[in-house]
């Protein structure tokens, strides 16, 4: 009638088919990196220039320094803010609020950031008294992981207790907290920090960090970008946090079943994005020594940009830390590509749309030729 | 009495204005398998949900493994010994076997809250014997079960279910979307749980099968349990009867 239970045939016809293998993705965005790189490269070359490397005789060195730095700045700056928003989309979120939440942590953190003497003379955008001025530097670090750890909490208590849709409440949160960082000092800059603060990000970490053994000055934000991603990478894939995000990303109600805490976890999840926000707003105070209202705008679109091109899907369970780093300097080089051919900066932007489009595109065209058949 | 593994009195659900379950009183004696049939919306998969507390009841009492239960969900459940196959598979797709088969229960190297360390080899070498002790072949259990067909997934359920099995396990059509050799394969891993002595609660439409695989055989009809029958003292169209309602009237207590 039927087999012995110790029959070892297993299932029908399966053999390893290694066509169906998962493959990296993340080679394939490197790839287009490359690939991108080169395009520019040769457009430029046409016309005579370089979009990597520096042909002028009078300057020394063999890239295009200044670019590079440039480029690796933004990357740092919205890479950071992307390496939280990746955590949130694999989650099945998203998460609109971070460029907001940049301007109003910037704002807040800058103004315990001062110093109460500017050239001998009382400082000109003070906030506060001078009792809260020349504070220590972890005051203003802190305050400002503080700020987006607090408004990563509340999106997080939102979307998981309340059940409005990411969308929606962290659409909110980016509403509100714009609105926070103009009305902090009625809409005028906060501006001259304290010396030691001017370091956090144009100091030498990297020299600090390595014993002088390797050096980086002025690039910290990229620094602490690299350790940030390189910190995430390793948490999302073999740490609970991780496997948990994954997990309620692919299907939410199977990881309930199997007894994960879903709405715990997401608080958790947009808590540290939202902590990641604050930090991209302490490293952008530092470097430009001052905050403006309307400092981070649009950067949540580039953070989700640079996941989606990173392979990162806007479904959820799906993409890596390191898809994001690819997909941030894909995304860095091509705004780059387009000022170093000399397109005009409303071209830019939208092609910066159209790539945001295109990116979601790619995704759903992934995700239909991935299903199951 | 003290052989009795599960029992259900006045077991009720209702949704709203629904009557999904209604007073059953169901006993399952350990090692043995019952089957629960019935048509589509006579209350099955409802009552699969109150006892592993996916869901909570609105009446009645459930006593598990000598003493009375109240599970605050399906954790709580498992941790006392339920493991189940929902007929919605509870899997994530984009995970691969090992973590679907320790998904809620990991296996790590060091505890740190959240951020805990997994033990991958670990989970992986106890999902490669589990595999093998149920006769399940994946062809490459590190893929994302996404790239598998829908009877691989669902053995990859089952193995789950079979693999940590301990006091009780329930199936809720557990091959009902698959092709005859898969179902062969998971009626197999239903009869190597017999073997083990575990119990279990098999739902089914199939009556072949249940004719296969079980004790007795439990029908309901629309929420009510109206007919308990052991294996040997009926037939398929004894049961049928009773599934359309030819027979019975839907009132007392089986056993
Ligand atoms: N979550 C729910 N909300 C409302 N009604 C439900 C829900 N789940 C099941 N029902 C209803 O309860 C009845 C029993 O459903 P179910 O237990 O799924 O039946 P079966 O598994 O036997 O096919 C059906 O009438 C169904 O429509
Ligand atoms: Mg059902």
């Amino acid at each position: 009638m039927s087999k012995p239970t110790s029959q070892p045939t297993g299932l029908g016809g399966l053999k390893y088919d290694a066509s169906k293998r998962a493959r990296a993705n993340e080679w394939n965005i490197f790839a287009a990196l490359i690939f991108i790189v080169v395009v520019f490269e040769v457009l430029n070359r046409l016309n005579g220039t370089s979009f990597l490397f520096n042909l002028r005789d009078n300057v020394p060195g063999l890239f295009n320094q200044q670019r590079l730095d440039i480029m690796i700045l933004q990357v740092a700056i919205t890479g950071i803010i992307a390496l939280g928003v990746t955590q949130v989309i694999i989650l099945g979120g998203i998460d609109l609020s971070s460029g907001s939440l940049v301007g109003a942590t910037a704002m807040i953190t800058m103004s315990f950031a001062q110093t109460a003497l500017v050239n001998g003379n009382p400082n000109p955008k003070a906030v506060f008294g001078p009792e809260w001025m020349d504070l220590p530097v972890i005051v203003p670090i802190v305050v400002g992981l503080g700020c987006g750890i607090f408004a990563g909490f509340i999106n997080g208590l939102l979307v998981a207790y309340t059940k409005i849709p990411p969308f929606i409440a962290t659409l909110g949160m980016m509403v509100s907290a714009r609105g926070a960082s103009r009305w902090w000092s009625n809409g005028t800059p906060v501006s001259f920090p304290t010396e030691t603060y001017a370091t956090v990000s144009n100091g030498d970490l990297l020299g600090t960090l390595t014993f002088g053994l390797l050096h980086w000055d002025g690039q910290n934000p990229a620094v602490v970008f690299v350790a940030l991603a390189v910190l995430f990478q390793v948490i999302m894939i073999y740490t609970l946090y991780g496997k948990h995000t994954y997990a309620i990303g692919s299907n939410e109600a199977a990881a309930r079943m199997s007894g994960i805490n879903v709405d715990r976890h997401k608080v958790l999840v947009y808590t540290i994005a939202g902590m990641l926000a604050g930090v991209s707003a302490v490293l952008l105070t530092s470097k430009n020594l001052t905050a403006q209202a309307g400092m981070g705008m649009m950067y949540e679109l580039d953070a989700i940009a640079m996941a989606v091109i990173g392979g990162v899907s806007l479904s959820g369970g799906r993409g890596s830390i390191v898809g994001t780093v690819l997909g941030a300097a894909i995304f860095s080089v091509i705004i780059s590509g387009f000022t170093s051919i000399k397109l005009d900066a409303y071209y830019q932007e939208m092609v910066k749309g159209a790539i945001i489009v295109g990116a979601v595109i790619l995704d759903q065209w992934r995700q239909k030729n991935r299903t199951r058949g | 009495m003290s052989d009795i593994i599960l029992e259900t009195r006045g077991l009720t659900k209702h949704y709203g204005g629904v009557q999904a379950l209604d007073d059953a009183n169901f006993i399952l004696h350990a090692g043995e398998h019952v089957a629960v049939v019935g048509d589509n919306g006579a209350g099955k998969s409802t009552f699969v949900r109150q006892i592993t507390a996916v869901e909570q009841r609105t009446a009645g009492q459930i006593f598990f493994d000598g003493k009375e239960v109240t599970h605050a969900g399906p954790l709580d459940a498992r941790e006392a010994g339920i493991e189940t196959v929902f007929q919605t598979l509870a899997l994530a797709d984009d995970l691969d076997v090992p973590s679907n088969l320790f998904l809620g229960r990991e296996i790590f190297k060091f505890r740190l809250g959240p951020f805990s360390w997994l033990d991958r080899k670990a989970m992986r070498d106890r999902t490669m014997e589990a595999l093998k002790t149920t006769a399940v072949k994946i062809p490459n259990v590190d893929n994302p079960i996404r790239n598998m067909s829908g009877g691989q997934r669902q053995c990859v359920a089952i193995a789950r279910t079979a693999a940590f099995a301990s006091k009780l396990v329930i199936m809720d059509e557990p091959t009902a979307a698959l092709g005859v050799q898969e179902t062969a394969q998971v009626e197999n891993i239903i009869r190597g749980l017999k073997e083990r002595g575990i119990p279990m609660v098999l739902v089914s439409h199939n009556l072949r099968q249940v004719f296969d695989l079980v004790d007795r055989i439990v029908v309901f009809r629309r929420g009510r349990i109206v007919a308990s029958l052991k294996r040997d003292e009926t037939d398929g169209n004894d049961i049928v009867s009773y599934i359309t309602g030819v027979k019975g009237n839907a009132d007392g207590a089986f056993a």
